[in-house]
C-alpha cells in the first residue's frame, strides 16, 4: 500500500487534502509553512489563493464554504499568521461554518522556547474552534487531517485548526487513506427521535396561532433541507420567519414568509413570535438578537426546538419538545408524520391568525420616504432596494455578502433572498471586515456568478487590502458601499441611548473610494444624489472586473424597525416617531450589547 | 451567597475522555469561558493502556445551568460519556486529604484522639507534628479540618473528589464506542 511509500509530511498533507476533495486553499506563506508551499508549487491539483491578511483567508474560506456547502481550507504560518486568523475562526465558530485551518508551527524541539514566530496556537485557538490538533508525530499527520475534515463538517459544523510543526512537514511521514480515519468518539446524532416528532406534530396540528422560525441550521443542512422547509411550511399553512443566518431557506417572495425576525426584524414577524401559541424553531438558537428580553419572549407559546447541537436546546429558552437532529432529516420526519396523522389543523383559527398577521403587515414597517427630485439625498434603504431590483432584472445567479452594521440590516431587510447559500453575513460574531473577503471566496467558488459585497464605509476599511487579491485573480466582485460617513449602527445607538453624544463614531478622513478602487486596478464609481443611483448601479453590474461603488447616502438615516436592547418583541420602535421609546430603556437594558 | 432559585444544586459529574494532550484544558476552559463553577476537579487515566481518562467535576448551578454544562461537555470532540452522578442514582464520592498538625502537650494528644475517632491514619510523626491521612466524603474531611483548627492545623493537601455510582450501573466506553451513533449521557 502507499502507506509504506516514503513521502515528506508536506506531500502527505497535500495528498490528504486531495483525497478530501479540496480544490482551493486560501493562505499566506511564511517561514514555518515554507515546505508546504514548496509542495504546493510542485503540483496542480490544488489552487492556492494568496490573500493579503490571514483574517481575510478565513473569511474567504467561510464565503467559499457557505456558498458551496463544502469545507473551506486555510493555510497560514506560525505566530502572527495564526493569531491573525483567530477572528475568522471565532466568526466561523459562532456561525457554524465548516473550515479547516492549517497553521505552521516552529519545529517540535523548539515548542515552548519562545522561538521566532512561535505562538501557542492550540492554546489560543482552543476556545476559538470546534476542535484543534497539534501534530507531534509524523505517523499521526494523515489521520489528523482526515479527522479534521470529519469534525469540521459533521454535526454542527465549525472551524478546526491543525497545527503543523515544521519538522513534521519536512520529515518523512506515512500516508493513511481517509476511510481509516474516523474520530474515536465524535458521533453527532442526526436522526430525530420519532416520539419527539410525534409530540411536535400533535402540538402543531392543534395550534391556533403557529409560527415556524428557521435559522442557519437549515442552510447548513443543505439545499434539500430548504426544499423540505418550504414543503412543511406549506403543508401546515403556518407563517414562517427566519433569522439573519437563515435567510434564503424560505423564499422571501412567498406570502407565507414574514421576513426576518429579531432586533431589526419586521413588525409582523416579531408580533407573530410574541403572539403565537405554538412555535417551531428549526435550526436556530434563540440568540439574544432574536429573543429580545427573555422573560417577555413569546410568553404564551408552547415551544418545539429542533437543533443538531443538544447544547443549543434549553440554553436560553426552555422548550417543551426538544428534537436533536439534522434540520433536513427533522423536516423530512415532520412532513411524513404530518401526512400520516389523521388529525386536521384548525383552519378557522389559522385563517383568523392570518387576518391578524395581515393587519400587522399593513403597518408596512420597512417603509421609508425617498425624495425623488434631482439632487435629493439617497436613502440607504432605497439604494439596497434599487440594487435588488436591478440585479433581479438581470436574472444572473447573484450572491450577496455584507460587512456589519446598519448596511447589513438594510441588506437583510430590503434585498429579498429566494434561495439558500446566496447570503453571506457575519451573524454571531458581528465581524466588520467580513464581507469583502467572504465575497472573494464566493467568487472563487462561482467564477461566473454576480457577487456583491454590500458594505459600509467604515467596515470596508477593515479588510480593504483584499482589493489586491481581487486584482491579482481578476475577481469581478462588486463592493457597494452605503457611505453615510458614520459607523452608522454605533451612531444610531448613541443617538437613541446615549444622548446624541457621537463619541468616535464619525468616519473622519475617509479615502476617495473612486481613486482607491482605481489604484487597485478596479473600477471606481460614486453616486451622490438619487438621480445618479441607477446609472452607477448599471455601470457596476455591467463591469467585467472589480468595482467599488461609493453610494453617498443620507447620514442621519436610522435602521428601523428596532427592538431596543432589553425590550420585548411588542415594544418595537417602528420609526423616528417612536424613538422616545428608547428613552424608557432600563439600566439593565443599557448593559446589553 | 444564597441562591434564590430553588433548583440551585450541587452536581457531581463524571466525564470519560480520550487521554490526549489538551483535553483537561478544554474542560477547564469550558467552565471558565462560560462562567460555570468548579468546586472540585480530579483527573487520571483509568485504563491499562492509558488511552482514556476520567474527569470528576463537582459543580453547582440551577437545573438549567447544570443541564447546559452536561450538554456543553458532551459536545467536546474528545468526550465519550458524561454522567451526572448526583442525578442518576446513589453514588459514592471520596477524597483523600493529607493534614499537617503542629503542636505539643494537650493539643497534640487531643489531635491524635480525634484522628483515631475519624479513622485518620498517622503517616508521618515528629515530636512536634503529625501528618494525618484521611479518606472520606467532602463533609467528613471538612468536619475533621474544623476540629483540627484550634489544635495546630498548619497545612492541608486534598485530592478533590473521585466518584462512582453504587450498584451495577457503570460509566464505561460503550461496546459500540468506535462505530456507534449515540453519545448520550445516560
Amino acid at each position: 500500500m502507499d502507506a509504506v511509500q516514503a513521502r515528506t509530511g508536506a506531500e502527505v498533507l497535500l495528498r490528504a487534502l486531495k483525497e478530501q476533495g479540496v480544490e482551493v486553499i486560501f493562505g499566506y506563506p511564511g517561514g514555518a509553512v515554507l515546505p508546504i508551499y514548496d509542495a504546493l508549487y510542485q503540483q496542480n491539483a490544488i489552487r492556492h489563493i494568496l490573500v493579503r491578511h490571514e483574517q481575510a483567508a478565513v473569511h474567504a474560506a467561510e464565503g467559499y464554504a457557505r456558498s458551496t456547502g463544502r469545507v473551506g481550507v486555510v493555510l497560514v504560518t506560525s505566530g502572527p499568521g495564526a493569531t491573525n486568523a483567530v477572528t475568522g475562526l471565532v466568526d466561523a465558530l459562532m456561525d457554524s461554518i465548516p473550515v479547516v485551518c492549517l497553521t505552521g508551527q516552529v519545529p517540535t524541539h523548539l515548542i515552548g522556547n519562545d522561538a521566532f514566530q512561535e505562538a501557542d496556537t492550540t492554546g489560543i485557538t482552543r476556545p476559538a474552534t470546534k476542535h484543534n490538533y497539534l501534530v507531534k508525530r509524523a505517523e499521526d499527520l494523515a489521520r489528523v487531517v482526515h479527522e479534521a475534515f470529519y469534525v469540521a463538517r459533521s454535526g454542527r459544523p465549525g472551524p478546526v485548526v491543525v497545527d503543523l510543526p515544521k519538522d513534521i512537514v519536512i520529515g518523512q511521514a506515512p500516508y493513511t487513506p481517509a476511510p481509516d480515519a474516523e474520530h474515536r468518539s465524535y458521533r453527532p446524532v442526526t436522526e430525530p427521535d420519532p416520539g419527539q416528532i410525534a409530540r411536535a406534530i400533535a402540538l402543531l396540528k392543534a395550534a391556533k396561532r403557529p409560527v415556524i422560525y428557521s435559522g442557519g441550521g437549515v442552510i447548513n443542512a443543505g439545499p434539500d433541507a430548504a426544499v423540505a422547509l418550504q414543503e412543511f411550511v406549506r403543508l401546515t399553512g403556518a407563517p414562517c420567519t427566519s433569522t439573519l443566518m437563515g435567510l434564503g431557506a424560505f423564499p422571501a417572495s412567498d406570502p407565507l414568509f414574514l421576513g426576518m425576525l429579531g432586533m431589526h426584524g419586521t413588525y409582523e414577524a416579531n408580533l407573530a413570535m410574541h403572539g403565537c401559541d405554538v412555535m417551531l424553531n428549526i435550526g436556530a438558537r434563540f440568540d439574544d438578537r432574536v429573543t429580545g428580553r427573555l422573560n417577555a419572549f413569546s410568553p404564551n407559546s408552547r415551544k418545539i426546538h429542533a437543533d443538531i447541537d443538544p447544547s443549543s436546546i434549553n440554553k436560553n429558552v426552555p422548550v417543551e419538545v426538544p428534537i436533536v437532529g439534522d434540520a433536513g432529516r427533522v423536516l423530512a420526519a415532520l412532513i411524513a408524520a404530518w401526512r400520516a396523522d389523521p388529525a386536521r389543523p384548525d383552519t378557522q383559527a389559522l385563517a383568523a391568525w392570518w387576518r391578524q398577521i395581515d393587519a400587522w403587515r399593513g403597518i408596512d414597517c420597512l417603509r421609508f420616504s425617498q425624495a425623488t427630485a434631482a439632487g435629493s439625498a439617497i436613502k440607504p434603504q432605497y439604494a439596497v432596494q434599487r440594487l435588488y431590483q436591478m440585479t433581479r432584472a438581470l436574472g444572473r445567479d447573484t450572491y450577496i455578502s455584507t460587512e456589519v452594521g446598519q448596511h447589513q440590516m438594510w441588506a437583510a431587510q430590503h434585498f429579498r433572498f429566494e434561495q439558500p447559500h446566496h447570503w453571506m453575513t457575519s451573524g454571531g460574531l458581528g465581524t466588520m471586515g467580513y464581507g469583502l473577503p467572504a465575497a472573494m471566496g464566493v467568487q472563487i467558488a462561482h467564477p461566473d456568478a454576480l457577487v456583491i459585497d454590500i458594505a459600509g464605509e467604515a467596515s470596508i476599511l477593515m479588510n480593504i487590502q483584499e482589493m489586491g487579491t481581487l486584482a491579482q485573480y481578476r475577481l469581478p466582485v462588486k463592493v457597494f458601499i452605503l457611505n453615510n460617513q458614520y459607523m452608522g449602527m454605533v451612531r444610531q445607538w448613541q443617538e437613541l441611548l446615549h444622548g446624541g453624544r457621537y463619541a468616535e463614531s464619525y468616519s473622519a478622513a475617509l479615502p476617495d473610494f473612486v481613486k482607491l478602487a482605481e489604484s487597485f486596478h478596479a473600477v471606481g464609481l460614486r453616486a451622490e444624489s438619487v438621480d445618479q443611483l441607477d446609472g452607477v448601479i448599471r455601470t457596476m453590474l455591467e463591469a467585467d472586473r472589480a468595482v467599488i461603488a461609493d453610494i453617498v447616502v443620507d447620514p442621519k438615516e436610522n435602521c428601523f424597525p428596532m427592538i431596543p436592547s432589553g425590550a420585548a418583541h411588542n415594544e418595537m420602535i417602528l420609526g423616528p416617531e417612536h424613538a422616545d421609546r428608547a428613552a424608557g430603556i432600563t439600566d439593565e437594558g443599557l448593559m446589553l450589547v | 451567597m444564597a441562591n434564590p432559585d430553588p433548583s440551585f444544586r450541587s452536581a457531581t459529574i463524571s466525564v470519560l475522555v480520550d487521554n490526549e494532550a489538551g483535553v483537561l484544558a478544554r474542560v477547564i476552559g469550558l467552565f471558565s469561558g462560560r462562567g460555570y463553577n468548579i468546586d472540585s476537579l480530579t483527573v487520571a487515566a483509568v485504563d491499562a493502556s492509558r488511552t482514556h481518562s476520567r474527569i470528576n467535576v463537582v459543580t453547582s448551578g440551577t437545573e438549567m445551568v447544570i443541564e447546559q454544562i452536561k450538554a456543553q461537555l458532551d459536545r467536546l470532540v474528545p468526550v465519550h460519556r458524561v454522567a451526572d452522578l448526583t442525578r442518576e442514582g446513589p453514588h459514592l464520592a471520596r477524597e483523600l486529604a493529607l493534614i499537617k498538625v503542629i503542636g505539643t502537650g494537650n493539643a497534640r494528644s487531643e489531635a491524635l484522639r480525634l484522628a483515631d475517632a475519624f479513622r485518620a491514619r498517622v503517616v508521618d510523626a515528629t515530636t512536634g507534628s503529625f501528618v494525618f491521612e484521611l479518606t472520606g466524603n467532602t463533609d467528613k474531611i471538612d468536619a475533621f479540618l474544623e476540629l483540627m483548627g484550634p489544635l495546630g492545623l498548619t497545612e492541608v493537601s486534598r485530592t478533590g473528589v473521585a466518584a462512582i455510582a453504587r450498584g451495577t450501573s457503570a460509566i464505561t466506553l460503550r461496546p459500540d464506542a468506535t462505530h456507534g451513533t449515540d453519545k448520550g449521557s445516560s
